[in-house]
């Protein structure tokens, strides 16, 4: 057994790649060398700005010798065949063995294929996985043309064991391996020379690298974390940002620093944002006033005046950035002083939410006519809910929300606070974004709630309208996300409606039929004054004209005449248009509710609820009561998820498939009411006093939509079922019995069906 | 090192510039001078469009005065200008020490590396203009971009063999920050106990003002458009010539003085868009317009001496 070293040391690897590029260097040697027949104990990988590293432990010191043996020709075969058996294996007559075989002696061929030094195939495999790498991109550096994320500088690759280590031999396009390694880019840059991972590692930490990413973000986040709380502060918590700072230093050394008192004023989102996009800094928070007091950044070395330096180049930076950021918070506010937010909000107009669905200001305008509608459902003030669309997107012309996308809704609330809009508007200027991902919260205050559907169900009906839904795993506009959004707005609110009508009427507003319509009814209005107009003229001529003139006068009815007739085809064209418009405006509620239904199986699935069972659930000419549904839903999971419902569900399965079977077999439906005078069995008469118990409860249960209680009744005809299936032969000899009892499952069926539509579960 | 510190720091603007003269003239870079035309940034200068273009091996490094109209403040901004410096070397192709060669320059000019964080962070670099892309890093000093460290893989849509090493320092800005100055204008040009001490503003602060109105209210946009059609005809124009020069007899590409063409386009569109005439549409159609005499221009110059090409 021995262990493997490599280290690949390059150029600055951007910190957004390292974490997956140690994984892939693990992967890739490690599938490689297994592969090629070694075994291994343990493998583990790490990246810094310079270099990534690969230790595996306990790896066999060669491959397993393979022994093949191959059956040849007879021994008094045709030499022809002798010599391309000779040609395959690749030996001479001499090598063969001769063996006795049922039909007679037989040629064998015995190859074997000796084991591999370990040092061979990890300079084989390492070789491959250089040339191979998978750098999300790379580059060719001076005259070569290896690819690498930045310019390869060095291959470290050792094998050792108790008896010392072994550079494993190795170039690369010139880069030979070896076993030395450079410490800190500026604190001891010299030749490194190593024995084993434990000596590379120690070695590095002398040498001011911290190996591991995981222990440089331990480190940098507990130094941060104390810093701070030695002065009554905490640091703001972002996993991302201290993941990409650790991956910019290999000896990470937190500053703590002050921000300017003029700055303090600025929301703290703000001083958030710019300082970490800009700078990657960590934002420092005075928890008793929840305002950002000072920042943290992680210099990549120590110095001989413990960083003072370094920090005050990086405060004169951050007092520019924050210079920019105060100027566009300070012109923003002006804004909204002088204009109002919808003022700020009138650059929109000139904005393309999209071609072929007009303008921001255009979607605003739907937004909040639709927000309007749907207010009374969610319980929001109309007013309040259109007043909130029409202002919700106003920061995106903001001065802020352009340099800072992230920061869009935010900015909107903050805006609304600063014109004095009531505060649920304000609120709704944020929330209406939400909920963004599966794990983002939903907004319950009514007049977000009412902004945010507004918003998604505009946006999912409009790109349906134009026929751009999602393919595969192509969702540029993410309407899924709204789709599931939409979803869980609905169920968090309980929001009854039927989600079709809405749709439809909305997707009437997108396709802008009325407008069409309204042009149509125009051209009509024209084309029949013009024809009234001629009419007169052809009188007045033909009475008073003569001559010449009356020639002339001709002339111009023909061209009225003509132009008539434009005007009228031109009517036609615009109803035909209008006429299309409408029908597609149709076809836009059902294919979107099927994609709703789509979206909430992934949504349901988290609840373990199966496919199937909401296929089932699923009406025919479903409206998109959304709540409803999920209530139906959920009623008959639990209900399969009983022994009764299993039981039953098998005895639903049986009937149903009798009666297909024999309506099949007889060409007829056996659709007419069963009559309980030809019961015949005790069994028989039982079932149908249980199917008349059974309706008046279901009835009641499903008109107080409780579905809970609809399968209770149908549960308890498990019974009932059970025994008249043991006891009764359906297909009697007698033909009116026969068809009374097809007509009695046929009952059942459609007992079932009126609670769901059992045939589509699963087994 | 720490020690020589106080008396190592430069003391004004042109000592900074003087100090990378040396430095990467004691390197072996050719020291050119700046082209004489506009330009954007010092990438445009022939010296690294087209000597980054084919085979021949090539370094040079020089200070190059660019301009960016939309960049006008007439002179108020701290740090915004619509002129300014930039200082810029090219290596083909790029040596494997280029990082440490560059670090060494930073100490040139008095940034001592025992007290700065010096950082590469990732910024790949590219050019729609120029059909030109490459893969580097912005350089941070404590915290702020001093430089643009590229490693050139594509220009002019031709792919860069061998691949040269470019660094482009913002001078202003870098002098600033070695200086301790927060404003340009505050900056001394030359040395402060020169018989005539002159400051950044002494010598820029007027022709700020001058051109960002020209630059944003008065230049001509009908004029600006026709020369800017009439730059496009004429490089397309002279690329059209016939390699063989009926005159001399000799094969004779003009592949400079096409690419001075193109500069002229490029620059003219940056004035155009300083004047707020493109729109967003446009100015995607502009870029492209441009990026197309600068392919044709890397065609022609792969087709001259210089560029590589073997009779």
């Amino acid at each position: 057994m021995s262990d493997l070293l490599i280290e690949l040391f390059s150029e600055e690897i951007p910190a957004r790649m390292q974490a997956k590029a140690a994984d892939d260097l693990r992967r890739l040697m490690t599938d490689g060398m297994v592969e090629a027949g070694l075994t291994y104990a343990g493998a583990a990988a790490f990246a810094t700005p310079r270099r990534l590293t690969l230790a595996v432990e306990g790896l066999t010191t060669e491959s397993p010798t393979l022994r093949e043996e191959r059956k040849g020709p007879r021994t008094d075969a045709p030499e022809k065949a002798l010599a391309g058996f000779l040609r395959s294996t690749g030996l001479t007559k001499e090598q063969l063995e001769v063996r006795d075989d049922k039909k007679g002696q037989v040629y064998f061929a015995v190859v074997e294929k000796p084991g591999r030094a370990a040092a061979d195939i990890v300079a084989e495999v390492l070789e491959k996985a250089i040339r191979t790498f998978p750098w999300p991109k790379s580059m060719r550096w001076g005259t070569g043309t290896l690819r690498w994320v930045r310019p390869l500088h060095s291959i470290l690759a050792i094998l050792s064991d108790e008896e010392g280590a072994q550079v494993v031999p190795l170039d690369v396009d010139g880069i030979a391996s070896g076993d030395t390694t450079h410490g800190h880019r500026f604190m001891a840059p010299d030749v490194i020379k190593v024995t084993s991972f434990e000596d590379y590692a120690a070695k590095l930490k002398r040498a001011f690298v911290i190996l591991d990413p995981q222990e440089r973000a331990d480190l940098i986040h507990a130094e941060a974390t104390n810093m701070a709380f030695a002065q009554g502060l905490e640091i703001v918590e972002d996993k991302g940002l201290l993941a990409e700072v650790a991956g910019l230093v290999e000896w990470p050394v937190p500053l703590m620093g002050p921000i300017g008192e003029q700055f303090l004023e600025l929301p703290p989102e703000v001083l958030q944002t710019s300082m970490k996009e800009h700078q990657k800094f960590f934002s420092v928070r005075d928890p008793a006033t929840g305002k950002i007091v000072k920042y943290v950044t992680v210099a990549n070395r120590q110095t001989t005046d413990n960083g003072a330096t370094i920090l005050a180049g990086n405060s004169k930076v951050l007092t520019a950035r924050l210079s920019d950021a105060k100027f566009f918070w300070e012109n923003d506010l002006q804004t909204v002083r002088e204009r109002g937010l919808e003022g700020m909000a009138a650059p929109l107009a000139n904005v393309t939410f999209h071609n072929k669905l007009g303008s921001q200001a255009e979607r605003i305008e739907r937004i909040a006519a639709l927000a309007r509608e749907i207010a009374p459902l969610v319980g929001a003030d109309a007013d309040m809910a259109e007043q909130a669309a029409k202002i919700a997107k106003a920061d995106l012309s903001s001065e802020m929300v352009y340099e800072f996308p992230e920061l869009q809704g935010l900015m909107g609330r903050y805006y609304a606070e600063a014109a004095g809009l009531p505060q649920p508007v304000a609120n709704a200027a944020q929330l209406h974004y939400s909920p963004l991902g599966p794990s983002d919260d939903v907004p319950t205050e009514p007049v977000s709630v009412a902004v945010a559907l507004a918003d998604k169900l505009d946006t999912l009906t409009g790109f349906w309208a134009i026929d751009e839904k999602p393919t595969g795993s192509k969702d540029p506009y993410a309407l899924r996300r709204a789709a599931l959004g939409v979803i869980r707005l609905v169920l968090g609110s309980e929001v009854r409606t039927d989600l079709s009508e809405v749709l439809l009427t909305h997707g009437r507003e997108i396709l802008a039929i009325k407008s069409k319509l309204d042009s149509a009814y125009e051209a009509e209005v024209i084309a029949g004054a013009a024809q009234e107009k001629l009419l007169e003229a052809q009188t007045e001529v033909l009475a008073t004209a003569s001559g010449a003139n009356k020639e002339k006068l001709k002339q111009i009815a023909v061209n009225l005449s003509a132009q008539y007739n434009d005007a009228q085809q031109n009517h036609s064209l615009l109803l035909n248009k209008a006429n299309e418009a409408s029908q597609s405006a149709c076809c836009i509620p059902p294919l979107l509710l099927e994609f709703f239904a789509d979206r909430l199986k992934v949504h349901l699935r988290g609840e373990g609820i199966r496919h199937d069972v909401i296929d089932a659930a699923l009406p025919e000419n479903w409206d998109g009561d959304i709540v409803l549904l999920v209530n139906r839903v959920r009623a008959l999971q639990s209900f399969l998820d009983t022994e009764d419902g299993a039981n039953l569900l098998a005895a639903y399965t049986r009937a149903s498939n009798i009666v297909k079977a024999e309506e099949g077999k007889d060409g007829v439906e056996y659709s007419l009411d069963p009559n309980p005078d030809l019961a015949e069995n005790d069994s028989e008469k039982a079932l149908f006093a249980a199917l008349d118990a059974a309706d008046p409860q279901i009835d009641a249960a499903l008109k107080a939509e409780d579905f809970a209680a609809a399968m209770g009744a149908i549960a308890a005809l498990r019974s009932s079922l059970d025994t008249y299936f043991e006891a009764t032969l359906i297909n009697s000899e007698n033909q009116i019995i026969r068809r009374n009892r097809l007509c009695l499952l046929n009952r059942i069926r459609n007992l079932f069906a009126r609670i769901a539509d059992f045939a589509k579960l699963d087994g | 090192m720490t020690a020589h510190l106080a008396t190592d720091r430069p003391r004004s603007f042109q000592e900074i510039i003087l100090r990378l003269q040396s430095y990467w003239a004691g390197k072996g870079c050719a020291i050119m001078q700046p082209y004489d035309m506009e330009v954007g940034a010092g990438t445009f200068h022939p010296a690294t469009t087209l000597r980054s273009l084919g085979s021949n091996h090539w370094a040079a490094a020089y200070v190059q005065p660019s301009r960016r109209p939309t960049d006008g403040r007439y002179g108020e901004n701290p740090n915004r200008l619509q002129h300014y410096y930039q200082y810029q070397v090219l290596i083909k192709p790029s040596p494997p020490n280029l990082q440490d060669l560059y670090l060494g320059s930073l100490r040139a000019i008095g940034i001592d590396m025992d007290l700065h964080d010096i950082r590469f962070v990732e910024d790949d670099w590219e050019s729609p203009t120029l059909g030109a892309w490459g893969l580097g890093w912005e350089v941070w000093c404590d915290g702020m971009e001093v430089s643009q460290f590229t490693y050139f893989q594509q220009v002019g849509g031709h792919d860069c063999k061998p691949v040269s090493g470019e660094l482009t320092y913002g001078l202003e800005r870098l002098a600033m920050y070695v200086l301790g100055v927060d404003h340009v204008m505050d900056m001394p040009y030359n040395d402060p106990d020169a018989m005539i001490p002159l400051s950044y503003g002494d010598v820029f602060k007027q022709t700020e003002q001058e051109y960002s109105r020209w630059n944003f209210d008065i230049a001509d946009t009908d004029v600006l458009l026709r020369h800017f059609e009439e730059a496009e005809a004429e490089c397309a124009r002279i690329l059209d010539a016939a390699d063989d020069d009926p005159k001399t007899g000799q094969r004779i590409v003009m592949a400079h003085p096409a690419y001075d063409q193109c500069i002229k386009a490029s620059h003219i569109f940056n004035l155009l868009d300083a004047r707020g005439v493109i729109s967003v549409t446009e100015r995607q159609a502009y870029i492209g317009r441009v990026r197309t005499l600068a392919k044709a221009c890397a065609d022609a110059f792969v087709r001259t001496t210089a560029g590589g090409f073997a009779a």
